[in-house]
């Protein structure tokens, strides 16, 4: 374990942490520390999760029959717009990086805090305010564009919130980017004294690999969307054609950003993988550097491949053979991903706690969801399946599955650290369980129907009824993945209350995350530590024999002494 | 709702092709799931905490094994990458001898018109066994034409000419659908596919679908060139009011700075609307844009017209030689009011296998006030 001068095992819970430091709203809504911003944006991003949820419950709820009977057509459109904007822009982009990376990413590094702490509570400000626009969209009339915004029917056509909810996108944008801009700085210049580049968490990794996407791309998107402003307010000629202009200029611009996007959602959860499946195998990573490399690799590469959203959008035969080409290329660095956590399994201590479900789960569903990805990458298959609910389902299965799967093990494998509390196991477990079953009787049949030809976006299908039995499916898969995900809410908060104290290293986990006291103190070390291990430290065959001996597990951290290190570190040249 | 399929018909000559790529891939999907998931879950289960099972000599990094891991799924996407790219290609190059049909996609219908002028909303009537090429406009947003039996799809762009193609292999009904999202009654824009034998198709089209004596495409354009005076500077020779239009399909033309255009729709289609984008060599801008005067219909009409090899020469279209015109001559040419009212008016329901929600007067009438409401 990571050498602190303060033995940081044992150590009583701190009278003193983040959460009672002080209790006014004002030292809330104020505050520089980064855990407390954490806490908001965990806050916020939730209660968007639950409106997101709440609208996916509605569209599955129509879709159950094929007349489309509840719901008005307009209404319906608007619903699952909003869905979408509410879920990527308001939940999906932000949820990892500003939950866990504004709260860890200083911890694992040895730092007491974001390099930028009045620039991170500018981007939460800059968060809610935007999601406050959001809403005042979706309640005075909302927005029937879909998510995409693809004009000319954004800009010349549409009758709805179109300026609104643009003006909040393009304010979320800085929030995403202040965030990077922050983590970006903090992992270069705060790093601990022999906190080298490859000591780093995976989760650090990508992050950082996140932030460059996030700081690339958005701006992009944001001059975008701006532009299909111009066009609506002022009929300046950009998109359409009634004005001059060219609308698939608007796809290539939007998807150059929207590509990098799908990374900018899922590489954080990449890390956090990670994470848990070292942590929980009690290993080190199999091909750590082969790992952090392809963190930066994918969003490298994740900005050259915008064109495979373009196949049949009458780019022209050479683009889209192009970009097939190079989509196939860059599959591969996520790919390997996979085989490593697998392989990481292998010779093992494995623990199987509830995050490990999560991160098990998190194997299965992402290997589909990316796999069929290149379905949609390749060039003949995609002509038939884009726009189909063969779409949905794969990016469900890559946001849904990928991200949200890792969202929730972060947040049930660093919950004690944050709250200091522990929640049940069981029920923790079980929930995974459901969750995962409740997610692939969503999304599987949404395959199916997808290669039938099912429209996305289609409001009703009587003239198609050989899809309502997938449909209903679906639907029934809903609602069993709706319980999954209530219940996590009621056995958190609840173990708020009355859970059980957490130690500070409820997993005997490796990291400077858990040599502080759960919950941290404001200023997260009393001492800057010293780090002399190397990353994900374990060693399973010492910590076999032990078990075999019938010994108690024997932590590294135990058996270490503090050590001081003398000679320059790499951080501390830089 | 019972008798569920998993797949769609397939019903065109690539269909099966792409049914093949999708089962190959299908496959290896699963075995690749396979092999991560029975892997995971016997890794957790030999290596649990506890277990008994040998751990000596832990493996952390093995470059060998990650470049097998490399190499061989980048050998095996590239091999998918191809065959892909072999089947896009087929499906975005058109045979030469495609029959010809034009579609016109606006908020919240599909107009079709026949290359002999018979025109249908919301219904597709193709021949069996013989390559039909679709050219597409849109008239308001972008919406796609997409043919799930035939596993094709094309946006249809306002401002552009996009093109798909296929051959259908069965008769049949098959669903029409529009595949990207563009607008309210988005759900309702589709309609029904008819592929009909040969024989059948020609009768259908002889007897003018549901409408009565069509004008063919040529025809109605010829008669708008000479209406709207084109015919005023374009005559049969190149004079030094205009440039001689004859034979100008797929034609290469010099351009005023010096480049090569070749003469195809998008082309043509620029040269109405957009003259001085363009140049020909030897000429100014005396020709005046007609970008605000012409409806996607007429311009169609109007290339329909210059496709004709002797077009401008004064000599009447019906008696060109292709097989359209040919069509064509076999109708009533004397009846050619319809020319400007192209309209949202013609199919008869009772033809339309698919009744769709809202009778097609009431979507044609919507569709009017969309367009009017723009203007
Ligand atoms: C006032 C005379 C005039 C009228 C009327 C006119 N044109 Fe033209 N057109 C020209 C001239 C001059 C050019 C060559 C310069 C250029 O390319 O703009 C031309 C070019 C063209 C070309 C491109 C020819 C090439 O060499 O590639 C096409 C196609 C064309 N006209 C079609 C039409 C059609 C269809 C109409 C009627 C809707 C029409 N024109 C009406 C004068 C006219
Ligand atoms: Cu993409
Ligand atoms: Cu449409």
């Amino acid at each position: 374990m990571s050498a602190t001068s303060t033995p940081a095992h044992d150590q009583p819970v701190a009278e003193k942490n983040y959460l009672n430091a002080q209790h006014t709203v004002r030292s809330w809504l104020l505050t520089g520390d980064h855990k407390r911003i954490a806490v908001l944006y965990l806050v916020s991003v939730t209660i968007f999760f639950i409106v997101g949820s709440f609208l996916a419950g509605l569209i599955r709820l129509e879709l159950m029959s094929p007349s489309g009977t509840m719901l008005e057509s307009e209404t319906y459109n608007k619903v699952f717009t909003a869905h979408g904007v509410v879920m990527i822009f308001f939940f999906l982009i932000p949820a990892i990086p500003a939950v866990f990376g504004n709260f860890f990413i200083p911890i694992v590094i040895g730092a007491r805090d974001l390099a930028f702490p009045r620039l991170n509570l500018a981007s939460w400000y800059l968060y809610v305010f935007s999601g406050i626009l959001a809403v005042i969209a979706l309640c005075s009339g909302g927005i029937d564009t879909a998510w995409t915004f693809y004009p000319p029917y954004s800009s010349m056509y549409s009758n709805s919130q179109v300026t609104l909810v643009i003006v909040a996108a393009f304010i979320n944008g800085f929030s995403s980017i202040f965030t990077a801009i922050n983590i970006i700085a903090t992992i270069h210049k705060m790093r601990a004294p022999g906190m080298t580049w490859f000591r780093l968490p995976l989760m650090a990794w990508s992050s950082y690999a996140t932030s460059v996407v996030v700081i690339l791309g958005t701006p992009v998107v944001a001059i975008t969307l701006l532009l299909v402003l111009m066009e609506r307010a002022f009929k300046l000629p950009i998109f359409s054609p009634e004005l001059g202009g060219d609308p698939v200029l608007f796809q290539h611009l939007f998807w150059f950003y929207s590509h990098p996007a799908v990374y900018i959602m899922i590489l954080p959860a990449f890390g956090i993988q990670s994470e848990l499946i070292a942590n929980f195998a009690r290993k080190r990573i199999f091909g750590y550097h082969f790992v952090a490399f392809s963190s930066l690799a994918i969003a490298g590469l994740g900005f050259v491949v915008w064109g495979h959203h373009m196949f049949v959008s009458s780019q022209s035969m050479y683009e889209s053979t192009v970009f097939s080409l190079l989509t196939y290329l860059v599959a591969v660095p996520s790919a390997i991903k996979i085989f490593n956590w697998t392989a990481t399994l292998y010779k093992g201590n494995i623990r199987l706690h509830a995050p490990m479900y999560y991160a098990l789960s998190f194997i299965g569903l992402f290997t589909i969801g990316g796999l069929t990805g290149l379905y949609l990458a390749n060039m003949g298959t995609d002509i038939h399946l884009t726009n189909t609910y063969f779409i949905v389902a794969h990016f469900h299965y890559v946001m849904v599955g990928g991200a949200l799967t890792g969202f929730l093990g972060g947040l049930h494998y660093w919950w004690p650290k944050m709250f200091g509390r522990l929640y049940s196991d069981t029920a923790a477990k079980i929930t995974a369980i459901i969750v995962f079953c409740g997610f692939n009787l969503t999304f599987f049949p949404q395959f199916i129907m997808g290669y039938m030809g099912m429209p996305r976006r289609y409001h009703y299908y009587y003239f198609a009824p050989e899809y309502q039995i997938y449909h209903i499916l679906s639907s029934l898969g809903a609602s069993l993945l709706g319980v999954g995900l209530i219940l996590p809410a009621i056995y958190l908060t609840h173990s708020l209350i009355k859970g059980e104290k957490a130690s500070a290293n409820p997993w005997g986990a490796h990291g400077l995350e858990w040599t502080i006291p759960s919950p941290p103190p404001t200023e997260n070390f009393t001492e800057i530590p010293i780090v002399t291990d190397e990353v994900y430290d374990f060693d399973p065959v010492a910590e076999h024999e032990a078990n075999l001996a019938g010994k108690e597990i024997e932590l590294p951290s135990e058996s270490e002494q503090p050590t001081k290190v003398d000679e320059p570190t790499e951080a501390g040249k830089e | 709702m019972w008798n569920f399929s998993v797949m769609p018909p397939q019903a065109s000559t690539l269909a099966p092709e792409h049914d093949a790529i999708f089962l190959v891939l299908t496959a290896l999907t699963l075995l690749f799931t396979l092999i991560v998931c029975v892997t995971a879950v016997f890794f957790v289960i030999k290596y649990r905490e506890g277990t008994k099972a040998d751990r000596s000599s832990p493996v952390y990094e093995n470059p060998k094994l990650e470049m097998v891991l490399t190499v061989v799924p980048t050998i095996l996407g590239l091999i998918m990458f191809f065959f892909g790219a072999k089947l896009y290609i087929a499906q975005r190059t058109p045979p030469k001898d495609a029959e010809e049909i034009f579609v016109i996609g606006k908020q919240w219908m599909w107009h079709v018109q026949h290359s002999n002028g018979v025109r249908e909303n919301n219904t597709l009537h193709v021949p069996m066994g013989r390559p039909v090429k679709l050219t597409m406009i849109s008239q308001d947003v972008i919406h796609a034409f997409y043919i799930p039996a035939f596993r094709t799809q094309m946006y249809v762009v306002p401002g552009r000419y996009t093109q798909i193609w296929f051959n259908a292999t069965k008769t049949g009904n098959y669903h029409l659908f529009c595949n990207l999202y563009c607008g309210t009654q988005h759900s309702e824009m589709g309609g029904t596919v008819v592929v009909q034998t040969e024989t059948e198709y020609r009768n259908w089209l002889n007897n003018g679908g549901q409408n009565a004596a069509p004008v063919s495409m040529a025809q109605a354009g010829e008669k708008l060139f000479n209406k709207i005076g084109c015919n005023n500077c374009h005559g049969a020779t190149d004079s030094p009011r205009a440039p001689s239009l004859a034979g100008i399909y797929m034609s290469k033309r010099k351009m005023s700075d010096g480049t090569v255009q070749n003469a195809d729709e998008a082309y043509l289609r620029e040269s109405v609307l957009r003259p001085w984008n363009k140049i020909t060599m030897g000429y100014g801008k005396e020709m005046p844009a007609y970008e605000s005067t012409l409806t996607e219909e007429e311009v169609l009409s109007l290339i329909a017209y210059m496709k004709n090899p002797g077009a401008t020469k004064g000599s009447s279209v019906s008696s060109g030689t292709s097989r359209e015109e040919g069509l064509a001559a076999k109708t009533d040419t004397k009846n050619g009011l319809a020319v400007n009212a192209i309209e949202a008016q013609t199919t008869d329901p009772a033809a339309t296998p698919t009744k769709r929600r809202g009778s097609l007067s009431v979507g044609a009438m919507a569709a009017q006030k969309q367009t009017e409401g723009q203007k």
